[in-house]
Order: structure tokens, then C-alpha cells, then sequence
């Protein structure tokens, strides 16, 4: 179990001064020049030492994705955009960190600017966080006011510009190049790669997107040391991590623990359990609504991070843990998602434009049963013709909790199928 | 050059290749909805994807670039699958609705269904509908059958330079649209009927018309402006149904107008198809005996110097030549073809083309356009030079009326004066024209078309001169006509000859006898009460309004014509169907009335004509051949450079959709017209 | 052409919309923050100012034709491209709404923990049969939203801008009807929870806090 003092987000739940003073009582914006002192080299190698991997959701090595931005500049500006566009089903830990932790993120935006040669980024807030990016640009005022920001920040000699952007409206936005079209003011439509943003990314600029979490807690591993983030969790899965508990437990929270976390202990220890107890436990979706969700056995024994969850056919996404109980109509459930996912293409691509509607349309029927047993396999054929043939992820993000129920709950599904035949034909049958 | 191995086959391909481009140097044929090889590339309709070795998924082969070493494969278990996937997913929402799409037959989604569909559904759902959308009265939308390849959304904004497309919502409910429901303002908008894969956008005036496999397709040249752009003819017995653009890299690459594609209704309307003779007064039907006669009656009792010949706008060079021959025999020299009153010099080839050339425009890398209006009057060649302008550092200067041309030009005001400035070194933009290597000039019909006309071309020329425009490997001076058969004319002399009278001499009684071969264009009025006029042609518009003797001819789709664009490229046109009622072939005609003459004119055939045509001056022998041009001479046209007025510029072209008898009698062209007037209201916001 | 049913030419579009000073003091400030010749960047920000506007001066937030034209004359972009973007995102309302505008998440962490209820609550509260509807006194627009990002503290229903959380049936009720009363109560959780903390009080970071180790100290 994770300790308080090893814990990166002191004021998760708000309950301390959000505002610079108090920022600084915690320990944020200490010794940030002489951070930057270090050079740009040695902050991307201890960010790549620590392991820190993307906390948005597809966990790709944070230092990695850093040193894939040119070394130097050819001319054109490099940007550092924050991926604040939380809209994954059951994520809100990068609201926390908006509204009560807004320093870290500010102080991270700086140190990563400056590891990567940008002057200038841009925090894409979702639009519906309107309070949250009210509060940002306050925390972002005091920063330019106290000179940790802007000419000169901090007396490092290193000029820093930092803007709010908000969204309005659109889950697709959250994937690195829909969010870049948005920002420059056009639909949030994924772009095709390669090139990728490090190479031509906002404005045709080396850019670099990452988490509002992935950046918060850079700051921290700098000042503490790669050496202590990464003797959190396990081995490839290192440092701590902000999970969202949601759905059937007692006492839905957010809460940051180390990776590799047993399930069941989360849930137990900070959730206060599974409503009724952990055996009236049905599923959980233990990444976002993206990933495949697991049954009861699974979440007896899985650990809580990347490559645990992927062993058993799902993933960590964003850590977000929705739980259901023996009471949850489980097609419904996924059908919601499905429905989501159908809200949420972007359009651009065939397959996702048609396939999200199809698959919602199918699992709508599903819901009452109205269907036929072949169905199930074509249910499960077109999420596996939307997977892997879309612009984006959207598309695998649609077809993975379809595929999860499918391989984990299929006797449901025909059972309501039969159902539905037993209701529909009470007299034939006598 | 990285190799590639598609399929096996290793090929060389150029670097920044895209791997789609790289099968199709193998031989592969990939298939595609939303590629489009001059538009920008989407990558949104999946049809396109391979395999590449070491990539877990299929890529879109449309948008992913070649690398050294790669190897592909184009028909692979994961190709397949992804394909027929991807249709499977255009189709469960597109209608079954072929029997009655026009598209049906020519469907790029048709003939793949053949290639990766299935031969069921199993989609159970209900089909989605969407609301048709107002495009104008050229294209017709069935947006419930539109695929979303966004086509027509790229080729407003990048070729038409007009982006008033787009897709509103998202997933499934994307819709494209203009949104304002107002007709498109291009006059290049009947391409995206070619470009749409589907039935979604087709042609509101051919819809329901015939079916792409009843047609005859006839190779043509296009003649309602001066740029030649190739055409194909769909005709079914005696009627042109369709007019659509041809493929050809050096003019048209694969547009065309809109006047050029849906005037065609005009050829059917106010058609000149038995001849009339005036009879105390009035114009009554005749035969052709009777038409000769009275011409020849008239004709006969003149002295060649009273008689005059104008030929019109939209004249083969075939006829003209026929109708300078039976001029010569009647002792004539009174000929003109400038209807404009253009002041040309005709001297020199290059002093009355375009001798950059159309494709040579993307080679440039300065521009003054000076009085013209190259939207209106070549809206082809506009989009050439906006493609030049795309692609960067292409300066773009004009004298002459503001216009959007839908690229930046630098207004430099509509007074010849700025000529004047720029002649005497007091204009920043010659340091400009100077600082480029290989800049140009267009000037204009606006600029030839006036009093100082003469003074325009020789102070345009002086500047090209001063502006280093003429070099030996590089000719910047450029004549842009409106008018198709203006250059062949020229180029076979129908003009005043040694002593002979301009048309302007012409009128006002300057002859007593005046034989228009289609001329509708100059001041009718202005013909004097005493002149016997002999309209030749094919429409009842304004020179026949005016015949004495009409003698009904063949428009450009009913005979096999010669053309000289505007760069002075030799091209023919074909006969696709036959003149209406007694109208015949112009050169025959003539032909016909000079044996009534008693002079039978010297050949027989469209080949021995030729053979005169080529005679009287050899590019005609030179079919299609247009190459880049220097300038080695760079002594001037007559005219004194000094000379110039302050008359501001006028377009010759004010109604870009009416310039014709063609586009005048077609009732597409008055509901354009109509429709870009109710636009208005929303240009002016 | 009042039987114009186009989009963006209904009976109810104004002819014109012109943005008031306090908006053009806004605008300056957002085109601050783009670089020269990417003000199309500001398209969004525009867009909201114009349903700020729109709320402050009719009682309705909501993005007119009009000023999708205005917006994109002034950062210089070709109208259909507002259209465009103003289509695409769900928060840009492209009809009039009510004073207070409804957004019920419904995605499955909601639903869940009761998002049902919360919308039968609105549509009793409000006397509305179905999303988009507005209530006849011209309070209350009903709209499904898809996760507003709040999911520990499920079901959430969120008020022009602000969030209420942790809601039921009864809760909800009462919310609507301090809207009605022109007492809106703090935006938050209406269990009194703290943030996102469990229901009962943080189990973590209780302890006194320090600030850590300076760098090497370890």
C-alpha cells in the first residue's frame, strides 16, 4: 500500500489551498530552475529512467515519446500540447488535478516545454470542465504573476507561454491528432499518420501530446528521482497512478495508488467494496470504457496495471474502474457504450462511421433479445472489421467492449435471445 | 529512388511516393473511393488498404508514403478481408436504389461490389435517410447515397478555389452539404458530378435522361471559350445528351467548365434548320436552291470590294478557310474575324497566343494579368493558374476590374496608366516580374478590345521586353482569347486583306453585301439599312435576327472542325450527330453555293480541304502539338506604347453562363443565371 | 420565408447578430493567444462567446446563423467551415434552449448509479416528455449528454456550466426547483462529499503534509 508521503497528488480531493501558496507548501515550484539547470538531455533520460508511461491511456513510454522531437529546431516552433480532454466512460482524475492540483500540471508544462525546445503550449481542457478551466487559468495567472512563467520563467532564461483551449463537445478531440485539428479550429477529425505530431503536429509544427497526468507528475519525479518513482509498482509498469472507482461499490473515489495494485484491493480498501459484498461482483471495465471488461474470476486475482491487464485481454486505458454488480443488465451496459462509441465517431473513416452504428443498432436488439444465435458471431465480426482498419482508435475503442462481452458472457446473450422467443410465441409453443 | 517489392515484383519508384502510386507502377490496380490523384489525399474510405510487411494492421495505401526496402501485398487474406469489410460497411447504409440512379453503369461503388461485396446482407437495421441538398440548377443530390469520400468537399476548396462545401455533424450523421442551400458559385462545379464515385451528385439536367450504356461517345473539342478543353459527346440517335470533360494533361487535365458541359440544351433550342429568304419584308422558309439563288442574284451583281464576310466566334477553320476562299473568288477582301474590334497584330504568332501555355503556367512564378478576367473567360485556365498559385511563392498581379479569381491577386488599379507606371519604371511590381525567372503576362480581350487597344499590345509587349518575359528558353507574353475559333482565324489570315475592310468599315453601309459565317457578337445594329446580310450559322440569335438570307449551318457537336486554342494548339473536333432538318456541315455549304456561283470551290472532301488549310499555313498539318516556346525576337507588334488612354477596363465577358447562340438558347444557362442572382443577396453580407 | 425549414433559416434565426463591447473585449484577448495567421484557432472561443451573448442578452445560449457568419468573417474563414465546426461539437446549441439547460449524462458509469432516475426527475420537475424538449414556462431544456467526466460521483447532471453530482431522484427534484426558485445551490457533490473522496471522508492523504525531500536528499 501506497504511503501518503509517496503519494504525488497531495491535494486530490481539494481539501488544501489549491493556489500558488499552497502549491508551494506541497512542494510544487521548488527548485524548478535548477531543474531546467540540468539541460534538456538529462530530464528526457531521467523521465525515460523513471518509466513513466503515458497516463492517458495507451501507456506508451512518456521520455520515449519526448526524444522523438527534434533536437533542434529547423525554423519552425515546437509546442507542447496537454491532453486535458477527459472523456473516456469513467475517467475524472484529470478534473482533480484542474481544480485542486492546477500547479503540478503548470510546473510540468514548463519542464516538459523546456526538455522538448517549446516556448509555447497549449492545455486543450474539455469544454464541459468549464469551472475546472476557470480555475487553471487563475493557477496560470498567479504563475505569469510570480514569474514562475512567461519571459524568463522562473530565471531559468527560458521563455514559456502557457494557454487554456477549451473543447466543446467531442470525445474524439482526446485523441492526440482530433485534438490538434480542433485546435486549430477545424472538426476534431483524426489525422492520418504517419507523419506524427512530433514531426508535423499543431500549426505543421513539432509537437508533443501528453496527459494532464503524464505532465503532473513530471515535476515530481525530477525533484524525488527516477530511482524512487520507478520502486513504485512493478517492473515496465513503475510509479503511481490515479484510479477512478465507479459503478457498484460502496464508495465510489478516486484515489492514486501504485501500479500493480490487486484489484480487489482497490476496490476493498478504498471503495469500500463491492455493493453486496464481493461475491455479488459480475464484471468489471478496469481501464475506461475502451478496454474489454473482465469477469468476476478474472478480478479475483488481476493486478492493476499495463501488462496484467493485457495478459487477460484487457488493458489499463486510463484506470478507470467501472464496476457492476450481479443486479446489472450487462448487454445493456456495453449497449450504452455502444451507443457512445456511435455518438462519438468522428465520421471520417468508413468503418467507424458505419460500423459504430451497426454495432449499436445490433446491440440494441441484443438488449431485448430480438436477434437471432448466428448473430452473436456477426455481432463479433463487424467489431473485428471496424478493429484495425480506422484512422484512429476510436474504432478498436468501440469494437473492444463489444468483443469482451462476446468472449466473456455469450450464454447471456443467447439466453436473452431465447428469451425473447419464449415471449414472442407463449401459444405456439403449448 | 527506393525500391519496393509489390507483390513480388520489385519496382523503383520516386521518393515521396505514396504506396497506392507505387502498385499502380506494378501493374496493380488498387481500388478507391475518396483517392483522387489531383485532389489531397483523405484517406477516409478504407477500400484502398494493402498489407505491409511488418505492419500488424492493413494500411491505407492511399496516404502511406514508400520507404526503401518495403514490401507490399495488394491481395492478401488481410487486403481482402479489409476491403470487403469496408464496402460492406458503404453499403449497409447506402440504397438499393441502381435501377433508378442515374450513377448505374458508371458507379466506381457498382463495379466494386462486383470486385469485394457479398452477395447478401445481414444487415438487419433500418437504412439511413438524408435530406437532399440544394446545389444550384446544374447538380442534383441524393445525399442518402452519398459515401462520405469527400471528394466533392476537396475539389470546391482546392481546385474550384470556391469552399462552400463541407460535412456538417459527425458519425453518422455527417452530412455534406453547403448548409445555405445556395447554388455553388463555380463555374467549375459540374466536376464534382464527375469526381462524386456514387449517385449522390449527377446531373440535375441529364437526370433520368438515358442510361450510360445506351450513348455513342464521340472524342470532341470544346468551343464555348478559347481553351480547348477535350471533350467526349454522349449522344443517342440524333440528340447530345451529355457532354462531359476528356483527359488531357496539357489543357484541361480532366475539368471542364460549366457552360461547356450544360449549354448543350441550347443545341436543341432556336436551331436554324431550314433555310430563309427575306421576302418583302419578311423572312419566309425556302429551299436551298432558292437560298442560293438569292444570294447569288444579289451577289452577282456586285463588285467584290461592296461585299464583306465576318467570321463569328465558335467558326471550324475548315469554313472559314472556305469562306475566305469564295471571298477571293468574288474579288473580295473585305474579311474580319475580330468581332470585338480586338486590336491584334497578326504578324507574328507570338504576338497574338498564349505562348507560355496552359501547362506552362505551372512552370511560372510571377503573373500580371492585365485586363482580363481569366475566371470568366477561361475558368480551365483559372484553375491552372490557381494551382500554380497553391503552390506557393507565385505572385499574381492585375490591371483591370477587381474580381474574386480565387487565388491573392495584388489589385493594381483598372486604368491602362499602371501599364504606363510599370513601362516607365515608377511600379514596384516590375522590380517583382523582373526578380522572377520565368514571369508572365496575360493580357486580356478587355485590354485588345478598346480604342487604344493597339497602344495595349505594344506597351504589354514592351513591358514583357523590359521585364526580361521574353527570353530565348522562356516566352512570358501572353494573348488570352474568349473566343474558340479567333486564333485559327488569324492564323489563316480572315482578315482585311490588301486594301480590304475591317469590320468596323463594314458596317454603316461600308458593303452591300455582308455574309456572317455565325457572327453574333459584334454591334448587329450597327449594319447598315442598305446591306444585303447572308447569316450562315446554327441558332437564331442575333445575326440572323438581321439575315436577308439565313442559311441554317452546323453547330461544333454536327461536324468535324478544326480549333486553335488559345496557345495556338491544333485540335479537331468530331461530328457526333447530324445538323437538325436541312442544316449541313458550313464548309459544304459553301462549298455548294460556289458551284451555284459557278466556281466550284477547289475540294471535295474534308481531306482536300485540309490540305488547302495546311497549305495556307502549316500548323494546321500539326494536330495537338503545342511545345514550349522562347522568344528570340523581341522586336515588338505595330503600336505606340505611349498611346495609352485612361479608359479603365471592361470584361468582354459580363455573364460568364450567356457569351453565345449556343449558351444563349440554352435554358440551363438562363436558370444559372437566375439562380447566381438569388445568391446575391448572401455575397453581399 | 417563414416556411423555410432549412437548417440555419428557421422562423426563429435572427436576420443579423453584431458581438457587444464586452465580447469584442473577450475577442481581443483570445486572439492574443494564436499565432499570426492562426486565428481560426479562436473559432471555438468565438463560438462560445457567441452563446454567452446570446444568454446574456435573450435568456437563451445558443449560436445563431447569423453569428456563425460574423465569426467567420472575422477570423477570416469561409463560412462553411463554421458551419462545419459548429455541427460537430455538441456543446454549440443550434436552436433556442431554456434559461437553464439540463445536461443529463446518461453513459454507463451514470447509468449505472441511477442516470434514469435523474431523468425522469428532470422531466417531472420540468414537465418535459423527451430529450430536447424546453418546458413550457422556458426554464428548463432537457438534453442526454455522453460522460461529462464525473463518473466517481455518478450520476452527475450538469446546469449550463456547472456540475451537480452524486444525484437521485429526490435531489434532483429539489435541484430544479431552487433553479425555479432563482437559488442555485453551489455546484458540487449534493451529499456534501468532498470532491472526489469517498463518501464518508478521504482514506488517504490524512497524514500531516510535507513537503518532500529536496532533490538528492535521498
Amino acid at each position: 500500500m501506497l504511503s501518503d508521503k509517496d503519494r504525488i497528488f497531495t491535494n486530490l480531493y481539494g481539501l488544501h489551498d489549491w493556489r500558488l501558496k499552497g502549491a508551494r507548501a506541497r512542494g510544487d515550484w521548488d527548485g524548478t530552475a535548477a531543474i531546467l539547470a540540468r539541460g534538456r538531455d538529462a530530464i528526457i533520460a531521467e523521465v525515460k529512467a523513471s518509466g513513466l508511461r503515458g497516463r492517458g491511456g495507451a501507456g506508451f513510454p512518456t521520455g520515449v515519446k519526448w526524444s522523438f522531437m527534434p533536437k533542434t529546431s529547423d525554423g519552425r516552433p515546437h509546442y507542447l500540447v496537454v491532453n486535458a480532454d477527459e472523456s473516456e466512460p469513467g475517467t475524472c482524475k484529470d478534473r482533480d488535478i484542474l481544480r485542486h492540483d492546477p500547479h503540478k500540471l503548470i510546473e510540468g508544462c514548463l519542464i516538459a516545454s523546456f526538455a522538448m525546445g517549446a516556448h509555447v503550449a497549449y492545455i486543450y481542457v474539455r469544454g464541459e470542465f468549464y469551472n475546472e478551466a476557470q480555475r487553471l487559468e487563475a493557477a496560470i495567472a498567479e504563475a505569469y504573476e510570480a514569474g514562475l512563467i512567461g519571459r524568463n520563467a522562473c530565471g531559468s532564461g527560458w521563455d514559456f507561454d502557457l494557454y487554456v483551449h477549451r473543447g466543446a463537445g467531442a470525445y474524439i478531440c482526446g485523441e492526440e491528432t482530433g485534438l490538434l485539428e480542433s485546435l486549430e479550429g477545424k472538426k476534431g477529425m483524426p489525422r492520418l499518420k504517419p507523419p506524427f505530431p512530433a514531426a508535423v503536429g499543431l500549426y505543421g509544427c513539432p509537437t508533443t501530446v501528453n496527459n494532464v497526468e503524464s505532465i503532473a507528475v513530471v515535476p515530481t519525479i525530477l525533484r524525488r528521482g527516477a530511482a524512487w518513482f520507478s520502486s513504485l509498482g512493478r517492473p515496465n509498469n513503475t510509479g503511481t497512478k490515479i484510479f477512478c472507482i465507479s459503478g457498484h461499490v460502496n464508495k465510489p473515489c478516486n484515489v492514486e495508488e501504485e501500479l500493480g495494485i490487486p484489484l480487489r484491493e482497490l476496490i476493498e480498501r478504498y471503495a469500500g467494496g463491492v455493493r453486496g459484498g464481493w461475491d455479488n461482483l459480475l464484471a468489471v471495465i478496469p481501464g475506461g470504457s475502451s478496454v474489454p471488461l473482465i469477469p468476476r474470476e478474472i478480478c479475483d486475482t488481476v493486478l492493476m496495471d499495463f501488462d496484467s491487464l493485457r495478459e487477460v485481454k484487457s488493458g489499463l486505458g486510463t484506470a478507470a474502474v467501472i464496476v457492476m454488480d450481479k443486479s446489472t443488465d450487462l448487454i445493456r451496459a456495453i449497449a450504452r457504450l455502444s451507443r457512445f462509441y456511435k455518438h462519438e465517431s468522428c465520421g471520417q473513416c468508413t468503418p467507424c462511421r458505419e460500423g459504430t452504428g451497426w454495432l449499436m443498432r445490433m446491440m440494441d436488439r441484443f438488449v431485448v433479445g430480438d436477434a437471432e444465435v448466428e448473430e452473436i458471431d456477426a455481432l463479433e465480426d463487424v467489431s473485428r472489421l471496424i478493429e484495425g482498419h480506422t484512422i484512429c482508435a476510436l474504432g478498436d475503442a468501440a469494437a473492444w467492449p463489444v468483443q469482451g462481452l462476446v468472449r466473456h458472457f455469450r450464454p447471456l446473450l443467447e439466453e436473452r435471445i431465447a428469451q425473447y422467443k419464449r415471449a414472442a410465441m407463449p401459444r405456439a409453443a403449448e | 529512388m527506393p525500391k519496393v517489392t509489390i507483390d513480388g515484383t520489385v519496382v523503383e519508384v520516386p521518393a515521396g511516393s505514396s504506396v497506392l502510386q507505387a502498385c499502380e507502377l506494378a501493374g496493380k490496380e488498387i481500388p478507391r473511393f475518396c483517392y483522387h490523384d489531383r485532389l489531397s489525399v483523405a484517406g477516409n474510405c478504407r477500400m484502398c488498404l494493402v498489407e505491409v510487411e511488418k505492419n500488424p494492421k492493413p494500411v491505407a495505401s492511399c496516404a502511406f508514403p514508400v520507404a526503401d526496402g518495403m514490401v507490399v501485398w495488394t491481395d492478401s487474406p488481410m487486403v481482402r478481408r479489409g476491403r470487403r469489410g469496408a464496402l460492406e460497411f458503404l453499403l449497409i447504409n447506402h440504397p438499393l436504389d441502381c435501377p433508378i440512379c442515374d450513377q448505374g453503369g458508371e458507379c466506381d461503388l457498382q463495379d466494386e461490389s462486383m470486385a469485394y461485396g457479398l452477395d447478401r446482407s445481414r444487415f438487419r437495421e433500418q437504412k439511413r435517410a438524408v435530406r437532399d441538398k440544394y446545389f444550384g440548377p446544374l447538380i442534383k443530390t441524393v445525399m442518402t447515397r452519398c459515401i462520405h469520400c469527400t471528394r466533392c468537399i476537396r475539389f470546391a476548396q482546392e481546385i474550384a478555389g470556391v469552399p462552400e462545401l463541407g460535412a456538417t455533424g459527425r458519425g453518422e450523421n455527417m452530412e455534406v452539404t453547403n448548409y445555405i442551400e445556395r447554388m455553388l458559385t463555380s463555374e467549375l462545379s459540374g466536376n464534382i458530378i464527375d469526381l462524386c464515385p456514387v449517385g449522390a451528385l449527377t446531373s440535375k439536367p441529364y437526370a433520368f435522361v438515358a442510361r450510360s450504356w445506351e450513348l455513342v461517345k464521340t472524342d470532341s473539342i470544346d468551343v464555348l471559350d478559347a481553351v480547348g478543353c477535350n471533350i467526349r459527346i454522349d449522344s443517342r440517335g440524333p440528340e447530345v445528351l451529355r457532354i462531359v470533360p476528356r483527359l488531357h494533361e496539357d489543357v484541361n487535365e480532366e475539368w471542364l467548365g460549366d457552360k461547356s458541359r450544360f449549354a448543350l440544351d441550347g443545341l436543341r433550342r432556336r436551331r436554324l434548320d431550314r433555310p430563309w429568304v427575306k421576302r418583302g419584308g419578311k423572312l419566309e422558309e425556302a429551299s436551298w436552291q432558292e437560298a442560293f439563288t438569292a444570294i447569288a442574284d444579289r451577289l452577282g451583281r456586285l463588285n467584290g470590294a461592296r461585299i464583306g464576310a465576318v467570321a463569328g466566334d465558335l467558326a471550324d477553320a475548315e469554313s472559314m478557310l472556305a469562306l475566305k476562299h469564295l471571298m477571293q473568288q468574288l474579288g473580295s477582301n473585305n474579311l474580319d474575324c475580330r468581332q470585338l474590334g480586338e486590336k491584334f497584330d497578326a504578324s507574328r504568332r507570338d504576338f497574338y497566343l498564349f505562348n507560355t501555355t496552359i501547362a506552362g503556367i505551372e512552370d511560372a512564378d510571377a503573373l500580371l494579368l492585365i485586363g482580363t478576367n481569366p475566371r470568366r473567360e477561361a475558368p480551365v485556365l483559372n484553375a491552372r493558374i490557381r494551382k500554380r498559385w497553391l503552390a506557393g511563392n507565385f505572385p499574381v498581379a492585375a490591371i483591370g476590374e477587381p474580381a474574386e479569381l480565387t487565388y491573392a491577386v495584388e489589385w493594381l488599379g483598372n486604368s491602362p496608366q499602371v501599364l504606363a507606371q510599370l513601362l516607365a519604371e515608377a511600379h514596384p511590381f516590375l522590380k517583382r516580374l523582373q526578380a522572377a525567372e520565368r514571369p508572365m503576362l496575360i493580357l486580356g480581350q478587355g485590354a485588345l478590345a478598346r480604342a487604344d487597344g493597339a497602344a495595349m499590345l505594344a506597351a504589354a509587349w514592351e513591358l514583357a521586353r523590359k521585364a526580361g518575359l521574353l527570353r530565348p528558353e522562356w516566352h512570358g507574353f501572353n494573348v488570352l482569347h474568349a473566343a474558340a475559333a479567333r486564333v485559327g482565324a488569324l492564323d489563316l489570315g480572315f482578315l482585311p486583306g490588301e486594301g480590304g475592310k475591317s469590320l468596323d468599315a463594314m458596317l454603316d453601309d461600308g458593303v452591300d453585301a455582308l455574309w456572317l459565317l455565325g457572327a453574333d457578337e459584334f454591334p448587329i445594329e450597327r449594319i447598315g439599312p442598305r446591306t444585303f446580310v447572308i447569316y450562315q450559322g446554327h441558332h437564331g440569335d442575333r445575326g440572323a435576327s438581321r439575315a436577308d438570307v439565313i442559311l441554317p449551318g452546323a453547330a461544333y457537336t454536327e461536324k468535324h472542325g478544326t480549333y486553335v486554342n488559345t496557345e495556338g494548339r491544333v485540335q479537331r473536333g468530331a461530328l457526333a450527330v447530324y445538323p437538325p432538318g436541312d442544316a449541313r456541315e458550313d464548309w459544304k455549304i459553301l462549298r455548294a453555293f460556289s458551284a451555284v456561283m459557278g466556281k466550284p470551290l477547289p475540294y471535295d472532301d474534308l481531306e482536300s480541304l485540309r490540305a488547302k488549310l495546311e497549305a495556307e499555313n502549316p500548323i494546321f498539318g500539326r494536330i495537338d502539338e503545342c511545345p514550349r516556346r522562347g522568344c528570340a525576337d523581341l522586336s515588338g507588334p505595330k503600336g505606340d506604347a505611349q498611346a495609352l488612354t485612361d479608359a479603365p477596363f471592361v470584361s468582354p465577358i459580363s455573364d460568364y453562363y450567356r457569351t453565345d447562340p449556343i449558351s444563349r438558347a440554352s435554358p440551363t444557362m438562363a436558370l444559372c443565371q437566375e439562380a447566381l442572382r438569388a445568391n446575391m443577396p448572401i455575397a453581399a453580407e | 420565408m417563414n416556411e423555410d425549414v432549412r437548417t440555419g433559416f428557421e422562423a426563429f434565426q435572427p436576420e443579423t447578430f453584431a458581438f457587444d463591447e464586452q465580447s469584442e473585449a473577450e475577442i481581443e484577448k483570445i486572439l492574443r493567444k494564436y499565432p499570426p495567421g492562426r486565428q481560426a484557432s479562436a473559432v471555438l472561443p468565438l463560438l462560445y462567446l457567441v452563446q454567452n451573448q446570446m444568454a446574456r442578452q435573450t435568456g437563451s445560449g445558443w449560436v445563431p446563423r447569423a453569428a456563425m457568419d460574423v465569426v467567420a468573417k472575422r477570423l477570416e474563414m469561409p463560412p462553411i467551415r463554421v458551419y462545419e465546426v459548429a455541427t460537430f461539437y455538441t456543446m454549440f446549441q443550434l436552436r433556442p434552449v431554456g434559461r437553464f439547460h439540463l445536461q443529463v449524462c446518461t453513459t454507463t458509469p451514470c447509468w449505472l448509479r441511477g442516470s434514469d432516475k435523474v431523468v425522469a426527475a428532470c422531466k417531472q420537475e420540468a414537465g418535459i416528455r423527451g430529450f430536447g424538449e424546453t418546458s413550457a414556462d422556458g426554464l428548463f431544456t432537457l438534453s442526454e449528454v455522453e460522460c461529462l467526466g464525473a463518473c466517481v460521483n455518478a450520476p452527475v447532471l450538469q446546469i449550463n456550466n456547472d456540475l451537480y453530482e452524486d444525484l437521485d431522484a429526490e435531489r434532483t427534484i429539489a435541484l430544479l426547483q431552487a433553479f425555479r426558485r432563482g437559488e442555485p445551490p453551489p455546484p458540487g457533490s449534493t451529499i456534501g462529499r468532498i470532491g472526489s473522496a469517498p463518501e464518508g471522508g478521504p482514506m488517504t492523504l490524512i497524514s500531516e503534509i510535507e513537503p518532500p525531500p529536496a532533490p538528492g536528499a535521498e
